[in-house]
């Protein structure tokens, strides 16, 4: 008799998210592990969206900063150039000039960026805070409002400012990004909390909160991949809402990615060492589960589509 | 953890004036609340009814499920009164659980009636000798009827084994009987035999204000042991359902677990 491979498959499945109005991207909706689609449905791929900032990005490292110079001082610009030159999916807009310690703008400044790169794109747009809980409440209101029915992302809501920010998501019919600090528990509770206010799980992304590798990407690692069992195996709808790994600004502030290689030859080109560590933090967290990526190098980001490509 | 709704009962008298007058209002009123509270299944004990019965029976499956998007478990004795429930039964919500057949002759009909409409089937694990003295008999007992329901064509994946709960007022003894027979009912066979108890049976007869303790601990101890569902009152023991489920790892751990 041949030999036929067991299959495994479960009772729940993972939330498909629609995003974008003009251009739109999909992620979600698998009802097996991680690119398993020889067990069941893998109707999307994870979907990459490249990072730009309001600000420039003077606090990234050469690597990749340079690869945006000419284009970076200006969020419009550096919109465009990532949609038509690098041929972007989707963008993430990190509004970190918002940030009391850095440029500390005003929410009204940030909400008028985010009207003008929606006016200048065509792909979906992810719009960040800068994860200063009291700040991000008040930008993200005008920024949300700014992306009316545009059928963006925003985030984050954290257990500090989740209330304000669920309300302006769902006053402007806008996806919503919850974070909690890696902790599986406290991530299940705040969807409850978010999903309580009235806001539809099938809107929600969770962020379990990222790690890179050598950091803590064990955690984040086993965060996600205990998220996405009691999705499938437990039909836990709390948690079947697709997993975010916010990549690019964990491994870009790192040693690893920074360190000249006259300081530490021994470590090899520095080039290659931060795309490298950038394309094996991605990696490893499409396999743990996530669906959405937030990333910053194209060519790691060029690396991680060919992944998939591979693995789908 | 499956728990059917035992509040629509004969014995209560609200349920059987209600019965009496074929006012929907209460029955309705009484299977939505349990609903709300966590039911999967809405018990309908109409008793004996030997007059009426089948009336009777189908007057309640229609009014419940008129309100309730679930199935319901058919309870009584009369024969007939369970067929014409079974025939008015809306599946859309779930199949209808039969209580009960047992290894008495004359409870083997209701064999028929479960492989007949494609229904699970609670079997009470008692005989025409009297009451099982342990959880050993119990277990012999569950092994005939076993073999009844495939002589019928009931797959055993639908027959819920009953090893009856008796009152710990008066039984003390059989409280761990019971939880054993659960224990044991399950290695019958693979995948294990499922099983079901009518919960409340053990604080009957013990001051009120002791009943839902009783009814609460005792359960938490039949979940352990494998338990698949309980007859019982669903505001009453939710709470120790979900509990023991986070307990046993079936549910991820959240401070609002309760209230999903």
């Amino acid at each position: 008799m041949a030999f036929v491979a067991p299959k495994e498959t479960f009772p729940g499945k993972v939330f498909e998210v629609k995003i974008g109005t003009d251009k739109t991207a999909v992620f979600g909706g698998e009802n097996v592990a991680t690119f398993h689609s020889f067990e069941g449905n893998v109707p999307n791929r994870p979907l990459i969206a490249y990072e730009i900032q309001d600000v420039p990005p003077d606090d990234w490292p050469d690597t990749v900063r340079r690869v945006y110079d000419g284009v970076s001082a200006d969020p419009v610009t550096w919109a465009k150039h990532c949609q038509n030159e690098l041929h972007a999916k989707a963008l993430a807009l990190r509004l970190i000039g918002t940030h009391p310690d850095r440029a500390n703008r005003s929410p009204e400044e940030a909400a008028k960026i985010v009207k003008d790169v929606l006016a200048a794109i065509t792909v979906p747009l992810i719009i960040l805070g800068s994860n200063q809980a009291e700040k991000d409440a008040a930008v993200l209101i005008a920024v949300a409002e700014a992306a009316k029915d545009k059928n963006c992302i925003i985030g984050k809501a954290q257990e500090a400012n989740y209330k304000t920010i669920v309300a302006a998501a769902m006053a402007n019919n806008l996806k919503l990004i919850a974070m909690s600090e890696l902790d599986i528990n406290l991530s299940k509770q705040l969807n409850i909390l978010i999903t309580q206010m009235g806001f539809d799980k099938e809107r929600l992304i969770t962020d379990p909160m990222c790690s890179a590798l050598g950091y803590g990407i064990e955690y984040t690692y086993s965060v996600m991949e205990r998220i996405r069992l009691a999705a499938l195996t437990q039909n836990d709808t709390t948690m079947q809402p697709p997993l975010l790994g916010d990549v690019g600004m964990y491994v870009w502030k790192l040693k690893e990615t920074q360190a000249s290689e006259s300081d530490l030859p021994h470590w090899g080109s520095l080039q290659e060492r931060g795309i490298a560590w950038e394309t094996t933090t991605a990696g490893a967290l499409l396999i743990a589960g996530a669906e959405l990526l937030v990333m910053r190098h194209p060519a790691a980001i060029q690396s991680i589509e060919k992944f998939i490509d591979e693995l789908m | 953890m499956l728990i059917i709704g035992e509040k629509l009962s004969i014995i209560a008298k609200r349920v059987r004036e209600a019965m009496a007058k074929k006012d929907k209002g209460p029955i309705q009123e009484i299977a939505t609340v349990q609903w709300k509270a966590g039911a999967g299944v809405i018990d309908a004990n109409i008793g004996p009814a030997e007059d009426g019965g089948e009336a009777l029976m189908q007057w309640m499956v229609t009014a419940i499920q008129e309100v309730v998007p679930l199935p319901i478990c058919l309870d009584t004795t009369n024969f007939k009164a369970i067929e014409a429930g079974l025939k008015v039964h809306n599946n859309e919500w779930g199949r209808p659980f039969i209580n009960s057949t047992s290894n008495d002759p004359e409870r083997f009909p209701i064999l028929e009636l479960g492989a007949k409409y494609n229904a699970n089937v609670i079997g009470l694990t008692v005989g025409k000798g009297g009451l099982p003295a342990d959880a050993e008999e119990r277990a012999a007992i569950a092994a005939e009827i076993m073999a009844r329901a495939m002589e019928y064509g009931v797959p055993l994946e639908d027959l819920y084994l009953d090893p009856l709960v008796l009152q710990v007022a008066t039984s003390q003894d059989h409280a761990l009987h019971v939880i054993k027979a659960v224990k044991m009912f399950q290695e019958l066979n693979d995948p294990p035999m499922k099983t079901v108890v009518g919960l409340s049976n053990i604080s009957n007869g013990c001051p009120k204000a002791l009943r839902p303790i009783l009814n609460k601990y005792y359960l938490a101890l039949l979940i352990y042991e494998g338990l698949t569902a309980a007859i019982a009152d669903p505001h009453e023991v939710t709470e120790t359902a979900k509990t023991i489920d986070i307990f046993m790892g079936r549910i991820l751990y959240a401070h609002s677990y309760l209230e999903m």
